[in-house]
């Protein structure tokens, strides 16, 4: 530095501290411990391995849902009324097992591709990771989510834990495009049989076109290694798609000419309609919204106040296109800002101010997705599926906001 | 000498083979065509009855079986306990309470074999040997008098029994 430049700095220096002493005030001696935090007055805690949530924070969890008589078959809810942002932090990931979580040696475990194929070919996850991986924020929702909706008194669980079988992250991996190339697949392979190592071998049979579109062979989950209740080591994603395509803990894919008709392609995630016959393979989710705060159990706390409606629009047919927010039942929309950027196939985060002055009031979100399909009132859903459906819930949410500010789950 | 200077980092990247324009896959996946006809590897039944496993039992045979791995949870006779129905509900799928049981529901018979046989019972799946499959089979089956209860399930006849639902399904349009 020149011999100017210093002297510059120095005279700044001493202006500022200078004009410092004229307003600041006298402080007696040790009585700045008293006005400052006491994070401020001591060396911090140590550094961590692996990062965890604040102490403060400790409620915010899934919660569990499981058969007493068979603990590994059930789920857990993402808590969505709890979060921000679009990506569900891994350790909120919504859950949905047959039989429990496997703990899978990642240097024991294979993928075989093999039937109707030119080549048989296994993999190891080592091998895998030295192929091209590509990344893709998308969410996975569980065909059973929401399935309280179907009944028919109101579910008052917080949101999420009615409507939290869906989470949003970046998943990692190879596009299982580039594998199928390499065992070269013959012109009658039509279907795939995927199957996992878990305790329930879970299978089902996936259609070879979008095995070749945008299906990803994940090995990584928000930039780490996918967690054991998410397919550690290895996983099936398939954008858009309902959740038991994703399959997770993925041993092989079988293509054969015809569907496998198993258990959960048959029994499970079909849906009985009206007139006794069952609809099956409909694999993509139709959009969807929720208003996840204010919502379900939650209170307004001050009269008159604004508060930000916000919440969460997805589509499995590609981007959110807009989100119409309702306080008044649905008489009245308004469309709501979303987050940028809209992602397709993803989590998109929309959000409104609102005036709250004190009358009663019905908060509803309506999701339109780029090929203009809108997301219907619970009425129009029943109508056309039946009063006693358990898959594919995606109709209106409504949220009642009493005077006193109470805020319910309601049906309009 | 200009000229080689600028050329020479391109060369390089040419001889290690970086490239933009194409995705190279390393072609890592070992043959497996021996592994490929191990029978642990093809565990899915399908509804023409491939992969089906040698064995015969019938519904008497599965009742003692089902009473002691099954009954438990699913009931005495695969309906009334904490896991889902098995059996019962036949021709309810149009009322205003439809049951969705194994017996009522299921399009294949083959389905059933194959989730017993992969997914229970649920501390122990794979613990059950064929003729035992076959067995538990033919008992929830005869339950709702879908096979008689004389009649030894095997790999040959089991394909062939018609579930009272098996044309209650239909895919949306387009098919996938």
């Amino acid at each position: 530095m020149s011999a100017s430049r210093r002297q510059f700095l120095t005279h700044l220096i001493a202006g500022g501290a200078a004009a410092g002493s004229l307003s600041m005030p006298v402080w007696p001696a040790n009585s700045l411990s008293e006005q400052l935090p006491e994070s401020m007055q001591k060396a911090g805690g140590e550094f961590t391995n692996y990062g965890q949530p604040s102490a403060h924070e400790q409620a915010i969890i899934r919660w569990i849902a499981a058969n007493p008589d068979m603990p590994g078959n059930g789920v857990s809810w993402t808590p969505l009324h709890e979060l921000q942002g679009t990506i569900t932090p891994n350790g909120l990931h919504f859950e949905r097992h047959h039989n429990g979580v496997p703990q899978i040696d990642p240097t024991e475990h294979q993928l075989l591709i093999h039937g109707l194929v030119e080549r048989p070919l296994t993999f190891s996850i080592d091998a895998l990771k030295r192929y091209p991986m590509q990344s893709r924020i998308c969410f996975i929702e569980c065909g059973g989510n929401s399935n309280a909706s179907w009944r028919s008194v109101p579910i008052q669980s917080p949101a999420g834990y009615t409507h939290g079988l869906a989470s949003n992250a970046e998943w990692t991996g190879i596009p299982l495009k580039i594998l199928l190339e390499e065992v070269g697949l013959k012109p009658d392979a039509k279907w795939a049989i995927a199957e996992a190592a878990d305790g329930a071998s879970l299978n089902i049979s996936l259609p070879v076109d979008k095995l070749l579109d945008d299906t990803l062979l994940a090995l990584y989950q928000n930039g780490e290694r996918l967690r054991p209740e998410n397919g550690y080591p290895l996983r099936l994603i398939l954008p858009g798609w309902e959740g038991i395509t994703h399959v997770k803990w993925l041993r092989q894919l079988h293509f054969v000419e015809t569907p496998a008709m198993t258990r959960d392609e048959t029994a499970a995630y079909t849906d009985l309609m009206p007139d006794g016959r069952a609809r099956q393979f409909s694999f993509e989710m139709q959009a969807k919204s929720i208003i996840t705060s204010p919502s379900v159990g939650m209170t307004l706390p001050d009269n008159p106040g604004v508060y930000q409606v916000t919440g969460l629009a997805w589509s499995g047919r590609g981007k959110i296109s807009k989100v119409e927010v309702s306080a008044d039942g649905g008489d009245s929309w308004v469309e709501a800002e979303l987050q940028q950027p809209v992602l397709s196939k993803a989590f998109s985060r929309f959000s409104l101010p609102w005036q709250w002055q004190g009358q009663y009031a019905v908060l509803q979100s309506r999701a339109t997705d780029e090929t203009g399909y809108v997301q219907p009132d619970r009425e129009t859903l029943l109508a056309e599926r039946g009063k006693h459906g358990f898959y594919h819930f995606n109709a209106i949410i409504s949220w009642e906001v009493s005077e006193d500010g109470n805020i319910s789950h309601v049906y309009v | 000498m200009f000229m080689f200077n600028k050329l020479l980092p391109l060369l390089l990247l040419g001889q290690i083979g970086i490239s933009s324009a194409q995705i190279y896959a390393p072609n890592l996946g070992q043959p497996a065509a021996v592994i490929a006809q191990q029978p642990q590897w093809h565990l899915t039944i399908l509804p023409d009855g491939s992969n089906l496993p040698q064995g015969k039992g019938t519904a008497t045979q599965g009742k003692h079986i089902f009473a002691a791995q099954c009954a438990a949870c699913h009931g005495p006779a695969g309906i009334g306990g904490s896991a889902l129905a098995l059996t019962g509900e036949v021709g309810t799928l149009t009322d205003e309470y439809p049951e969705k049981t194994v017996n009522s529901y299921w399009p294949y018979p083959t389905t059933l074999f194959d989730y017993i046989r992969r997914a229970m019972p649920p501390q122990a799946p794979y613990s059950l040997s064929p003729d035992e499959l076959y067995a538990l089979t033919a008992y929830i089956l005869s339950q709702d008098a879908i096979i008689g209860a004389d009649l030894a399930l095997t790999q040959d006849n089991l394909p062939l029994v018609t579930m009272p639902n098996r044309d209650g399904f239909y895919s949306p349009s387009p098919k996938p």
